[in-house]
């Protein structure tokens, strides 16, 4: 089960007073960064319902590497995975996700084959990696072990 | 004459100290007997004899390192601490109107909540058995009130479950409660129990099913005064010529099932929600400050740590300003380091330690967790829903709307906590949104249990905790394996480095296991001092 959401227009013209009161500033808005009004995908459970490569990135990612996959940092760091030498071996960025690595959390339990396949296919292809062997659901399985 | 004990009874035992020792010895006696224990802490720590002149670099100035701030100085510790923030207190914090947060990626909300009214981010509730948090209030002089857990007339929702309109918690536990048993009594009458009960007590399971259930005299679970009592009235007890009660009609066992309502109701049967909880008197950051007020004068603020190194004489720690991270680097040292920095961002640090430590410190990941504050113009919870207090919980994805437990029945703005998510996927998805859009699908969600939303809203703050610049995210999420793997390793001593903060402890995500964790590792550096 999921949950998709619209915001209507008078709810999005609430979010924009809100927006004013709160003076909230955007200074890397990108051209992917959604803007309120549009259509969301939310998890009814522990596991993510997302299947796109593009759509996991946009709702689970972005929270940490940020809206141009720029990463970020304060008193720790999230590493920019733009143009990323790492994403060239697909196992690493497999295992990566899977296991996570640090800061970075697992995903294993939260994602299927599919969505890890998916979601590392999305990353080796977009923000300057263009990495044309895909990896498929099967590699993930094998890499879980 | 009757068999002589072999042994001395326990209560014998424990009578005769009492007698003998008073009530502290006997206190005592019980925990060492396997009674009474409320809590791993045993009253404040005592670090008996003289340190001489060792110093103690503390990384850190939340709970964790506040303790230790204060514990060490009055043992007699040249004590120094780093602090990335420009305020004491870490992850114990409250947003009030005015402040403003910059979160990682940029985004920056400035609070905009009245006068009076406020978030607690992280923290936001103590259980009675904190008893090290509770001490520390107490001498700190922190002002406590109830945090009120459970509320019977908050809401349970399910989005697929009557219709969509919330259940009062009240109706949902007696139904519950009602209809399991109506069904074992009706079991248990047919004998079908008789293999695992026998007769006599069956005659007592009978009589505590109709009292814990509320059945009728022939077992049943029915529309009745009886039930009403416990799940509320059709029409409840007036005066005057309209003062008699009319009953409320019980939700069928199949649909109370089928509602999974029933699976929120741990939440106040679990150890860790059980009232009396309290939260400090005008926000959790109360505790922050009052320890602040104590040591205030040995943290330098705003400076951000970017590298541990240890040698057999002490440490050196570098850091630069956070506000200026182009200024020069500056170098502080001392004979031993306390270092509570979150593991999340001290897996990326420089540091040598042993392996075994350094293993440990990169195998925790940090949990998500989101919280969405929002004021709206009146409290129509109190007025319109008679909700004082307490917490409703629904399977969308806001999970909770929190009501706040101080300011009851006044007029004008209030606070709900319009969305708290720990772990699973919505902590991720709300925390991959920008701040605004947060509150605006809190707003959207929240009105399918409080249609008053849409009129009354005002202005929302949300706190998505991996965008927490000081943290990388809410609490240590230590897997079975992890901690059994590298546990005690992040805990010991690794030449003059320790550990301390909830990720060292059993209670993670508590300030109880900051400071627990913090009170275990400095006995444990006071005793090697001591010793060399």
């Amino acid at each position: 089960m999921m949950w998709r959401t619209t915001l209507s227009v008078r709810q999005a013209a609430g979010v924009l007073l809100a927006a004013l009161s709160m003076q909230l500033i955007w200074p890397a808005l990108g051209a992917d960064d959604a803007p309120p009004v549009k259509s969301r995908t939310f998890s009814s459970g522990y596991r993510f319902v997302e299947m796109s490569g593009e759509e996991l990135y946009v709702n689970v990612c972005r929270g940490c590497h940020m809206v141009d996959a720029m990463g970020a940092s304060g008193a720790g760091s999230y590493p920019s995975l733009v143009t990323n030498r790492n994403l060239e071996a697909s196992g690493y960025a497999i295992d990566l996700v899977l296991n996570g690595r640090r800061a970075m959390p697992p995903f294993g339990e939260m994602m299927s084959d599919d969505q890890i396949a998916a979601v590392v296919n999305y990353l080796r292809t977009h923000f300057g990696n263009s990495y044309q062997d895909a990896v498929t659901a099967r590699d993930v399985k094998a890499a879980r072990r | 004459m009757q068999d002589e004990p072999l042994t001395v009874r326990r209560r014998d035992l424990l009578s005769l100290i009492g007698t003998m020792a008073g009530s502290a010895a006997m206190y005592h006696a019980m925990t060492a007997l396997g009674f009474a224990s409320e809590s791993r802490y045993d009253g404040p720590i005592r670090l008996e004899g003289d340190p001489k002149g060792a110093s103690v670099l503390i990384l850190g100035a939340g709970l964790a390192g506040l303790t230790a701030a204060l514990e060490l100085r009055k043992a007699g510790y040249k004590v120094q601490v780093l602090e990335f923030n420009s305020r004491p207190g870490g992850r114990n914090w409250t947003l009030r109107g005015g402040d403003t947060f910059v979160e990682l990626g940029g985004a920056r909300q400035t609070c905009a909540f009245a006068d009076g009214l406020y978030l607690n981010p992280g923290p936001w509730r103590i259980p009675y058995h904190h008893r090290a948090l509770l001490d520390y209030c107490k001498r700190l002089g922190v002002a406590l009130e109830p945090f009120i857990q459970l509320n019977h007339n908050a809401y349970l929702h399910a989005s697929r479950a009557f219709g969509g309109a919330p259940q009062r918690i009240r109706a949902v536990k007696a139904d519950f409660q009602g209809q399991i048993s109506e069904l074992l009594a009706k079991v248990a009458s047919q004998g079908k129990l008789d293999e695992a009960v026998s007769k006599e007590d069956k005659e007592i399971l009978l009589l505590a099913l109709q009292s814990w259930g509320a059945l009728d005299r022939d077992y049943r679970y029915d529309a009745n005064l009886i039930t009403s009592e416990y799940r509320g009235y059709a029409k409840p007890p007036g005066g005057g010529l309209s003062a008699m009660p009319q009953p409320s009609e019980p939700v069928g066992l199949s649909e109370i099932l089928k509602s999974r309502l029933w699976r929120y109701l741990q939440n106040f049967a679990n150890y860790n929600f059980q009232t009396t909880m309290f939260q400090p008197v005008g926000g959790m950051d109360m505790i922050g400050k009052a320890f602040a007020r104590e040591v205030g004068d040995l943290i330098r603020y705003n400076a951000k740590v970017t590298e541990i190194w240890q040698n057999d004489r002490g440490v050196t720690v570098t850091y630069v300003d956070a506000q200026k991270p182009a200024a020069q680097p500056q170098k502080m040292t001392a004979d031993w380091c306390l270092c509570t920095i979150p593991l999340s961002i001290l897996s990326q640090l420089p540091i040598n330690v042993g392996a075994a430590m350094k293993a440990a410190i990169d195998a925790v990941p940090y949990a998500g967790s989101v919280k969405i504050g929002l004021q709206f113009k009146r409290r129509f919870w109190e007025e319109d829903d008679a909700i004082y207090g307490g917490i409703s919980y629904t399977d969308l994805p806001i999970r909770q709307i929190a009501y706040p437990n101080s300011g009851f029945n006044r007029s004008g703005r209030g606070i709900l906590l319009g969305a708290y998510l720990f772990e699973g996927a919505n902590s991720f998805e709300f925390t991959a949104m920008p701040p605004d859009e947060r509150v605006a699908r809190a707003v959207e969600f929240g009105a399918a249990i409080h249609p008053q939303y849409k009129s009354e809203f005002e202005t929302g703050i949300a706190v998505g905790w991996h965008r927490v610049p000081f943290t990388l995210g809410c609490s240590g999420e230590w897997s079975e394996d992890a901690r059994k793997q590298h546990y005690r390793n992040l805990c010991e001593i690794d030449g003059r480095i320790l550990l301390a903060g909830e990720h060292a402890s059993a209670l993670p995500a508590w300030q109880e296991g900051a400071i627990l964790s913090s009170l275990d590792a400095i006995g444990r550096l006071h005793d090697r001092v001591i010793k060399t």
